[in-house]
């Protein structure tokens, strides 16, 4: 316990004197990186030596290369080819597709935890919408979503090329705020949205809102796009607003998520689809925006590789461990 | 009397639920309407139920002094510091540079996604020491992570530019593959049986067959 507590106090120490001695960002250059890279690399080979040799290593060693893996990255200036896949370029489409003016409804379905994976899509959506003149509506169906949305929104409306196009809350952009009640939220909206949302999130009341005004259910609505992180989410979604008012919608999940919603966009359900970080990367590629997304993709692919090499280093030490004991039976 | 209310309710709920769907019209639109208000009126003192019961809960381990109630006294704490900012700051609470927003951007933000981060580990030593090629099926399992998870990242195709790998099979291209055919047809079926489940066991909770929902004995 009391080492443990030093150890806190130490990364608390070193916390602060990075804060204050650190003042502009540390970016290593390339031939640095590569020189890391190769460390690590170097060490990865290590390990499966020694563990070919019959030594494992313990499992605080997998937690400090995964540790380096996810923080080196960042100050890393290492360039990847990120391809846009199928569904991602469907759903980028789809918002090219829409006609200025147009309304789009954009539901966030999720909280901070799964906010690495899904506020980077969330600030390029904003950003290819509002480039696009494209009129938004915000709204969640999870507590924290709608503060989630304002912390995008912000981001995105302090960038120049958007600044300058003075949009205004109320006629331009609107949120909704947050409402329980899950699917039945959506199947409600379907009727009437205002019966859901009588005020927005800073207390308007819903017939004040300029651009809720010919708003009534969602056949005013030209495009929707679902954030989400779990339960309720995308598949409630598709269910109600898809399945039973013909919305158009698209999606962006956690990496975790997406896997499920593969029927549902091969059924042509869902207009696209956006699947973790690499969804946002790869969003952010297609909208030719560099966001968190791409930026934090050096991170995921180093993680990645990192996992693949230490379930490879964990088979050969299984089969090694397997040999040996049917030798021992021989014997 | 404290068992016949709630079944009937809930068949009668059930069944209106069922027909709306397939008659949108008046009168089962306008009672959609009004179980669906219900159910958001409900919900929404769930919420204060689900505080309440935490601050019970919290309070009850700290007065017995049961194991680990310095992170109860850390929960009320936080739930009585967030409450309280957020009342004294009025109807805009949330706005930016209030200090509810600070607490949500500077404290909560970082912890949830903290807790949220450590499964990266977990899931790395798990991995490291349970996924193994043990018979046909996990090598099928392991060989499937291993495009997938190659594949989600562009290092998969840069790797396999700098082997001059056919682009036909750049992990990229396999994992979506994966992802549309393998997957699909995966999840297709879990969704048919999960469907074919529910429309089973809402019948039977409708009809008053399947009685568990109730509690007691």
């Amino acid at each position: 316990m009391k080492k443990e507590f030093l150890v806190y106090i130490g990364i608390l120490i070193l916390a602060i004197i990075l804060y204050f001695f650190v003042t502009e960002p540390v970016t290593f250059s390339p031939t640095v990186s590569l020189i890391i890279i190769g460390l690590i690399g170097l060490a990865l080979v290590l390990i499966f030596v020694r563990t070919i040799m019959g030594k494992l290593v313990g499992r605080r060693t997998v937690f400090s290369f995964v540790a380096i893996s996810v923080v080196v990255p960042f100050f890393m200036t290492v360039e990847q080819p990120i391809q846009t896949s199928p569904e991602v370029q469907s759903l980028y489409q789809a918002v090219l597709d829409l006609k200025p003016g147009s309304k789009v409804l954009v539901s966030f379905d999720y909280d901070p935890p799964s906010a690495p994976e899904l506020q980077p899509m969330a600030e390029t959506f904003f950003s290819l919408c509002l480039e696009r003149d494209l009129r938004i509506i915000i709204m969640g169906l999870w507590p924290q979503g709608p503060q989630q949305a304002e912390m995008a929104l912000q981001k995105v409306m302090d960038e120049p090329a958007i600044a300058s196009k003075n949009y205004r809350y109320g006629i331009d952009y609107v949120n909704l705020g947050f409402q329980v009640g899950n699917e039945f939220v959506i199947q409600r909206m379907g009727d009437d949205i205002s019966s859901m949302f009588q005020t927005d999130y800073y207390g308007t009341p819903y017939d004040s809102l300029p651009l809720m005004r010919n708003i009534t259910n969602f056949s005013n609505i030209d495009f929707s796009f679902n954030l989400s992180a779990g339960y309720p989410g995308t598949v409630e979604w598709v269910q109600v607003a898809v399945d039973r008012y013909g919305v158009d919608l698209g999606a962006g999940n956690t990496a975790v998520q997406a896997p499920q919603m593969y029927p549902y966009l091969r059924a042509g359900q869902l207009k696209g689809l956006l699947g973790g970080l690499n969804g946002a990367a790869e969003f952010e590629k297609a909208a030719g925006r560099i966001g968190k997304g791409t930026k934090f993709m050096v991170s995921q692919s180093f993680s990645h590789v990192i996992v693949i090499a230490f379930i490879i280093i964990g088979n050969a030490a299984f089969f090694l461990g397997e040999r040996r004991r049917k030798e021992e039976v021989v014997e | 009397m404290r068992r016949e209310v709630p079944l009937i309710i809930t068949a009668v709920v059930g069944i209106v639920f069922v027909i709306q769907y397939f008659i949108p019209h008046y009168p089962f639109n306008q009672l959609n309407s009004w179980f669906s208000d219900w159910f958001s009126i409900i919900g929404a003192c769930a919420i204060w139920l689900g505080a309440l019961n935490l601050i019970k809960i919290s309070a009850d381990k700290i007065y017995r002094k049961r194991a680990g109630w310095g992170y109860a006294v850390v929960i009320i704490l936080s739930f009585l510091v967030i409450t309280l900012i957020g009342l004294f700051e009025g109807e805009s609470f949330r706005d930016f540079g209030t200090k509810f927003d600070w607490m949500y951007r500077f404290v909560y933000t970082p912890l949830a996604s903290t807790m949220f981060a450590l499964l990266a580990f977990f899931v790395a030593s798990a991995s490291y020491r349970a996924f193994r090629a043990r018979n046909l099926e996990a090598t099928l399992l392991l060989l499937a992570a291993f495009f997938v998870m190659i594949g989600r990242v562009p290092v998969g195709d840069a790797i396999a530019m700098k082997l001059s790998i056919p682009e036909v099979i750049y992990p990229s291209g396999v994992a979506v593959w994966i992802m549309n055919v393998i997957n699909a047809a995966g999840q297709r079926a879990i969704l048919i049986g999960i469907a074919l489940g529910i429309v089973s066991t809402s019948v039977r909770v409708i009809l008053g067959i399947e009685r568990s929902y109730l509690g007691g004995d």
